[in-house]
């Protein structure tokens, strides 16, 4: 989505000149070009910074929770799948509606920089985007790789192309559609084996987790004021897990924080620095809770209830998910 | 879960007997099958912490004492305000203290003091619980059950009931913490 940057630096310095909105948060060019970070700017000599490209994963609704309480009217860019938490963020009134100018950008599928490293292309100066093929110049020539190839994770399984919430649009009927993998495949697979093998599976993901705790920086719902686990109160603030027992407890509490908020933007796994597939647990919460309570997708609106926060006198028991009740 | 009637309890008889059992076996008998091998020459016994909500669980377990109903000692209660106060650390709490199995108990769905408490909880431990699931740990050692005050002897049968399970599976391993270990 190259191709629009300029609209969107048109809107920013309109909006920034007129005084409809105090900051404008979008991406900023990196050092190298697919590293491109969140970032705020405040006047319109910035602006030539601002950066949208296929490297602009992040998910920039979260930032919204901080800035929009005291400091006044943002313009954020938001890709129709970040459009998701920002509703899920409002319906939990951490952000204010009525401080945000949300400008829906349309999306090509964002990119993983790992992938093309693990085609061997190294060297990386400059990256086009030409359709549905990535033409990438190095220091060791031109490469070219199809876009498909290359996708994040999290974009292969596409909530699709539609703003859930803007006030203006850029861009937004250019977005090129993609083939959408079933998201819940995986947790199918793994519901499969056996307790052991899932147990196996789990300890040789979650063992490598260092607490970095980049997953709950940049989870959008992840927004507490104090997280139980800095509270030194609760025995639960080791920044380093100590045990076993920590890595699970941490990764099981805060898949249950999130359930029923959580909309699926996968910025967890994006994030992960050990590459633990975090989207797993929080898929499987969703892929639960579509079964036992009907269909819902966090962040739809920003008036729906989450299913944690209501009820039906008729749900189903908690071990009727498989009944194993009177089998023993 | 098979339900005992009044007469079964009074006779001390397990309320289903548990397959690899003799029919007959009294319920605090111990059973020693794989994962449950004797340590120590000691049989396995577990621990086994069950959440008891104040009006009707905690009621219901008092009514079973002063009733004279036997349940194992293994149990240990902990009466909560209500089911919906549970929050999953605690269960994950009492795992990594060395639990070996987590029964909660409430109201029954529609009895709730606090008119729906016990709703939310319900919710809250399906989805736990398949979590835990999910991560491999036994299905079979967490459980809800909805108990009422008047229900002294489904209490004792419950948590007989329980504990034989949880003695069948053996060791909490997964979940536990080797800092908590004595
Ligand atoms: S981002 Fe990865 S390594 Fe860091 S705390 Fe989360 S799971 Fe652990
Ligand atoms: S882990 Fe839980 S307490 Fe911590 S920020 Fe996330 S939701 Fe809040």
């Amino acid at each position: 989505m190259q191709r629009i940057i300029g609209k969107m630096r048109e809107k920013a310095k309109e909006l920034l000149e007129a005084g409809t909105v105090d900051a404008v948060l979008g991406w900023k060019k990196g050092d190298f070009a697919y590293d491109p970070t969140p970032a705020f700017f405040y006047s319109t000599d910035e602006l030539d910074m601002l950066a949208y490209d296929g490297f602009c994963g992040s998910n920039l609704s979260k930032y919204l929770v901080e800035y929009g309480k005291e400091k006044g009217k943002v313009l954020v860019f938001l890709k129709p799948c970040d459009t998701y938490s920002l509703n899920q963020l409002v319906s939990e009134h951490r952000v204010d509606r009525e401080n945000v100018y949300v400008v829906g950008v349309g999306c090509d599928g964002m990119l993983d920089v790992q992938k093309l490293r693990d085609k061997g292309i190294a060297g990386i100066e400059e990256i086009e985007e030409a359709g549905e093929d990535l033409r990438i110049h190095t220091l060791y020539g031109l490469k070219t790789c199809p876009r498909d190839e290359a996708l994040l994770k999290k974009c292969q399984s596409c909530k699709g192309k539609e703003h859930k919430l803007f006030d203006d649009r850029i861009g937004a009927e250019e977005s090129r559609d993609i083939a959408n993998e079933d998201r819940f495949a995986e947790v199918a697979e793994l519901e499969k084996m056996s307790p052991e093998e899932r147990f196996a599976f789990w300890r040789a993901a979650l063992s490598s987790c260092i607490r970095c705790n980049a997953c709950r920086e940049a989870c959008p719902v992840c927004s507490c004021h104090t997280c139980i686990f800095d509270n030194a109160r609760s025995g639960v603030d080791a920044k380093a897990n100590a045990s076993e027992f920590e890595e699970n407890l941490f990764h099981i509490i805060r898949a249950f924080h999130v359930a029923g908020r959580c909309s699926d933007c996968g910025e967890c796994s994006r994030v992960c620095p050990q590459a633990i597939p975090l989207h797993l647990l929080n898929r499987k919460m969703i892929k639960d809770i579509q079964s036992f309570y009907g269909a819902f997708q966090a962040g739809d609106s920003a008036d729906q209830c989450s299913p944690l926060l209501s009820y039906s006198p008729d749900d189903i028991e908690p071990d009727a998910f498989d009944r194993w009740k009177g089998v023993m | 879960m098979p339900m005992s009637t009044e007469s079964q309890v009074q006779a001390n008889a397990p309320a289903k007997a548990p397959t690899n059992a003799p029919a007959n076996a009294p319920a605090n008998t111990l059973i020693n099958t794989p994962g449950n091998e004797e340590k120590d020459g000691k049989a396995f016994r577990p621990l086994i912490v069950s959440f008891c909500c104040n009006w009707c669980s905690y009621a219901g377990a008092d009514l079973a004492g002063s009733s004279r109903l036997t349940y194992p000692a293994d149990v240990k209660i902990i009466r909560v305000p209500c089911s919906c106060r549970i929050n999953p650390l605690f269960i994950l709490r009492a795992f990594q203290r060395g639990a070996d199995g987590v029964i909660v108990n409430g109201c029954h769905p529609g009895d709730c003091h606090y008119s729906t408490g016990n709703f939310y909880t319900r919710r809250r431990m399906a989805l736990l619980f398949s979590m835990l699931d999910f991560l491999g740990i036994e299905k079979e050692r967490t459980r809800v059950e909805w108990v009422s005050a008047a229900e002294g002897a489904r209490f004792a049968s419950v948590m007989r009931e329980f504990v034989e399970q949880i003695r069948r599976l053996g060791e909490n391993k997964k979940l536990g913490d080797i800092r908590c270990k004595e």
